[in-house]
């Protein structure tokens, strides 16, 4: 396969392996608190993926949310339990071989696939923000098209908050 | 950038970086011993995912804005989880004192 090296191809490139090197980073790292610092990185990259692909609003909503409160989430999620915790010293039991050949095996099957399949192109050209601003779009398409699922998710982050909250609360003396 | 022109990056790139940071997000989630880096790990899978909707939104065989949606969609689903989760991890916390999945095994049979 020909690769063009246009600028975006350079981007793609750079952001990708800023992408998997912050991921093999997070699993190779002993202390937990870096691991969130370099689910970060991993946020911040899918973001500047999603800019690269014409996907403005997705990538703002994923600093804002995922880089954001996510990241920090978990931070003090480490906080508020044992922050010294620090990952035990790797060694290869027989369940860490298996997972590991496992998850090749299936990047391999992907791989395989995704070589394979003649994916359809459609017209390139086509404007799919239909001369609007990224963010007008989106909005239109949300309150037009998919007016119930975002009632629907609003409902979902309303329970899950509120949950979260009663469930996270210390327990009151005498219950 | 934006919605018009062609974008040079070919789908099967995009896809191949997806299936390897959800291989890699697999990995960490079936054999890390601490639960907040299990849950980080579904997190890089739903990740990887939102990284396949995004591009055949704008690579796929109709371009749309169907699949930018949906990844707004995933987000938003993915920080109702993570939510629920640290909170569900606290309260264990506070009755274990370990956030260690081998101490979590109490109704394993």
């Amino acid at each position: 396969m020909q690769i063009l090296w246009t600028p975006e191809m350079i981007a793609f490139f750079l952001i990708s392996l800023a992408i998997l090197a912050c991921a093999v980073m997070l699993l190779s790292f002993q202390k937990v608190i870096y691991m969130a610092l370099a689910i970060g990185g991993v946020f911040i990259g899918c973001a500047a993926l999603y800019i690269l692909l014409g996907a403005e609003f997705v990538g703002i909503s994923q600093v804002l949310i995922y880089a954001g409160a996510i990241t920090i989430l978990l931070m003090f999620a480490i906080m508020l339990t044992n922050h010294e915790a620090v990952e035990p010293e790797a060694r290869w039991t027989v369940r860490r071989v298996f997972s590991a050949l496992g998850c090749l095996a299936l990047a391999a099957v992907l791989w395989f696939v995704i070589r394979s399949v003649q994916w359809p192109q459609g017209d390139a050209a086509t404007d799919i923000n239909q001369g609007h601003p990224n963010a007008v779009a989106i909005g239109l398409m949300l309150f037009k098209t998919y007016t119930i699922p975002f009632e629907l998710v609003s409902l979902l982050l309303i329970v899950a908050l509120v949950g979260a909250v009663i469930l996270a609360r210390p327990p009151k003396e005498g219950e | 950038m934006g919605g018009a022109g062609a974008i040079q990056v070919p789908a099967t790139s995009l896809l191949a970086l997806a299936a390897i940071l959800f291989c890699i997000g697999l990995y960490g989630a079936l054999t890390r011993r601490n639960l907040i880096i299990v849950l980080v790990s579904i997190e890089l899978m739903l990740n990887a995912a939102n990284i396949n909707l995004v591009t055949f939104s704008r690579l796929g065989a109709s371009p749309g804005l169907h699949g930018q949606v949906f990844a707004l969609f995933t987000i938003t689903v993915a920080a109702a989880e993570i939510a629920v989760g640290l909170a569900l991890l606290l309260a264990a916390f506070r009755t274990r004192r370990s956030t260690h999945v081998e101490d979590m095994d109490q109704h394993k049979w």
